[in-house]
């Protein structure tokens, strides 16, 4: 009895493990700044949403896109620029950002979908890289310097997000509010059909699936989540740089991701918490980051190619 | 053109660099019939099964489709008028369930699914439909498998399971035995049998003798070109047709 018992409360467990582990990371990310630095905390999560973001194609769609960096990067100049000259306040200046990054993601969208595999990689990456140096010339973007001293404002023109509680809640909630979208996304009539064309694309167009639009929604969807992630992350910081636009950041956020376990719902999260207190904590060590950072991805390929959270829904046997 | 042929082409043609794989064929395929496409290796069904849903275009020719000109189309514009293919390797969709396999070719008829900001849940109504199909190919008892764990011949089940999804008018069903056993290819036979009495089939297969007990008419292809037409008896009796396939080893 005891046991029929405990195998139906471990089968609840199971089905219910991601609403779980949803509750278990909101009520971390609640308690995290008593013990831990708000603005590390706040670029982690804006980490964790733009992972989320490119999880949302490479991991749903299965598109590798090399260029995310042009919509997190543009965004945040948006945004900062947005908030620091046309005088926005927060809301409207992550929505300008994220707006930007949509746009953006249609026309790239448009013109990379129409190829696969690496060949998709390479424009993506290319595209991204044109509108790098278009941030280098642009006088907006003030070079080298960025885009510095943006104000964070008032929030809804009462919450003053000078004050960094305010500003932690901000970052949280649209961080949660965003992941749950995806989710949402991901396991929708849309998402469903998304995970078809992962599967077996020839099949799904076969079924009469315009396989195309549905790609390029995904991927418009996806370079707006990392838009708010680059909009959200100029605020915390008060700085839109080139080092967001660059392609670094776009091998980044494919490490975080695949870290953190690709094609699962918190591994882009994991992932981006861990690189980004590895950082952290190695920023004494100056250039031998990007060897540790190197060693990391070898050692993930060879050993842990699920990523933490997918080696973790592994060993315990749910969805994560 | 009659109305009697679902299916015709005229001239179709497909010429790779320096290479005609498909070289003026013909084809007529009547309405409510199992039609087979045989030939050797290379003789260009399954690009002749490409061209006529558009998954390739045709160097010269046309395909038309209950009387309409379906050669500009699309594959997935081709799929929506009712011209359903499989694929020789095995198509399915391996990290989905069986169930979730055949739901979404259900969900086709709620036309786009673009919705992202709806819960999957309201895909739920199909689930009944999807286990009748799912019970009609002998796979309720796998429904919650995933795909990829099915043995071979269930998972050309499993395929046959979702083109009928789709209610289409006419299945293009390419090698649909291929890497079976026995008593697998009854039961697909049986079941294409079944299949085809309310719709038209066009198959290619290797296997002769499914090919003498089911098809109603048989079109050989050699080199692209159409060798032969006729029903079995005819077609067996053609003595080019035993030569092409002596030729190549097959008795």
């Amino acid at each position: 009895m005891q046991r029929v018992a405990k195998a139906r409360g471990d089968l609840a467990l199971r089905r219910h493990s991601e609403a779980i582990a949803f509750l278990v990371m909101t009520g971390l990310l609640v308690v995290a700044p008593t013990f831990a630095y708000p603005v590390f905390l706040m670029k982690a999560l804006c980490f964790a949403l733009f992972a989320c973001a490119f999880n949302l194609l490479i991991g749903f769609v299965g598109l590798l896109s090399f260029g995310h960096a042009l919509f997190f990067g543009w965004a945040s100049y948006i945004a900062a620029h947005a908030a620091k000259v046309w005088g926005f306040p927060p809301e409207l200046a992550i929505l300008s950002g994220a707006a930007t990054a949509a746009g953006l993601g249609a026309i790239v969208g448009a013109l990379a979908i129409r190829r696969q595999g690496i060949y998709f990689a390479m424009i993506t990456l290319a595209l991204a890289q044109m509108m790098y140096f278009f941030a280098v010339q642009a006088p907006f973007t003030h070079g080298e310097d960025g885009i510095q001293a943006v104000p964070r404002g008032k929030l809804f023109g009462f919450i003053d997000l000078a004050d960094q509680s305010n500003m932690y809640i901000m970052v949280l909630v649209i961080f949660l509010g965003c992941f749950l979208l995806i989710y949402r996304i991901i396991n929708s009539p849309f998402g469903e059909v998304l995970k078809a064309i992962r599967e077996n694309e020839p099949r799904a167009i076969s079924l009469g699936y315009k396989s195309e639009r549905y790609k390029l929604v995904a991927f418009v969807l996806s370079a707006t989540f990392a838009g708010v992630a680059g909009a959200t992350k100029a605020l915390v910081f008060q700085l839109a740089s080139l080092t967001d636009v660059d392609w670094p950041m776009s091998g980044e956020v494919i490490l975080m991701t695949l870290v953190g376990g690709l094609g699962t719902l918190f591994g882009p999260v994991a992932g981006a918490f861990f690189m980004v207190t590895l950082e952290n904590y190695l920023t004494t060590i100056g250039q031998w980051v990007f060897v540790v950072q190197g060693v990391i991805f070898v050692v993930c390929v060879l050993l842990f190619r699920r990523g933490i959270i997918g080696e973790l829904a592994q060993v315990l046997r749910v969805k994560l | 053109m009659s109305d009697d042929f679902i299916l015709q082409t005229e001239d179709l043609t497909k010429e790779f660099a320096g290479f005609v794989a498909v070289s003026g064929v013909n084809l007529r395929v009547a309405r409510g019939t199992i039609h087979a496409l045989i030939g050797p290796n290379g003789a260009g069904k399954t690009t002749c099964f490409n061209l006529l849903t558009k998954f390739m275009s045709p160097s010269r020719g046309r395909i038309v489709y209950k009387g309409r000109d379906i050669t500009p189309l699309p594959p997935a514009g081709v799929a929506r008028l009712g011209l359903v293919r499989s694929f020789q390797i095995s198509a399915v969709f391996p990290h989905l369930t069986v169930l979730e396999n055949v739901r979404v070719a259900l969900q086709r008829q709620r036309g786009s699914s673009f919705d992202f900001w709806r819960s999957k849940r309201v895909l739920d109504v199909f689930n009944e439909r999807a286990m009748a199909l799912i019970a009609d190919v002998g796979l309720s008892s796998f429904a919650h498998w995933t795909a990829v764990e099915l043995p071979y011949g269930r998972k050309r089940a499993l395929e046959i399971a979702t083109t009928l999804a789709l209610d289409p008018e006419m299945l293009l069903l390419d090698e649909p035995m291929a890497g079976m056993g026995h008593e697998d290819i009854d039961r697909i036979s049986a079941l294409i049998k079944s299949v085809a009495a309310e719709r038209t089939v066009l198959m290619v297969e290797h296997n002769l003798s499914v090919v003498a007990n089911l098809s109603h008419r048989i079109t050989v292809l050699t080199r692209g070109r159409v060798l032969a037409e006729g029903d079995y008896k005819t077609v067996s009796a053609h003595p080019l047709v035993r030569e092409a396939y002596l030729g190549v080893g097959h008795a």
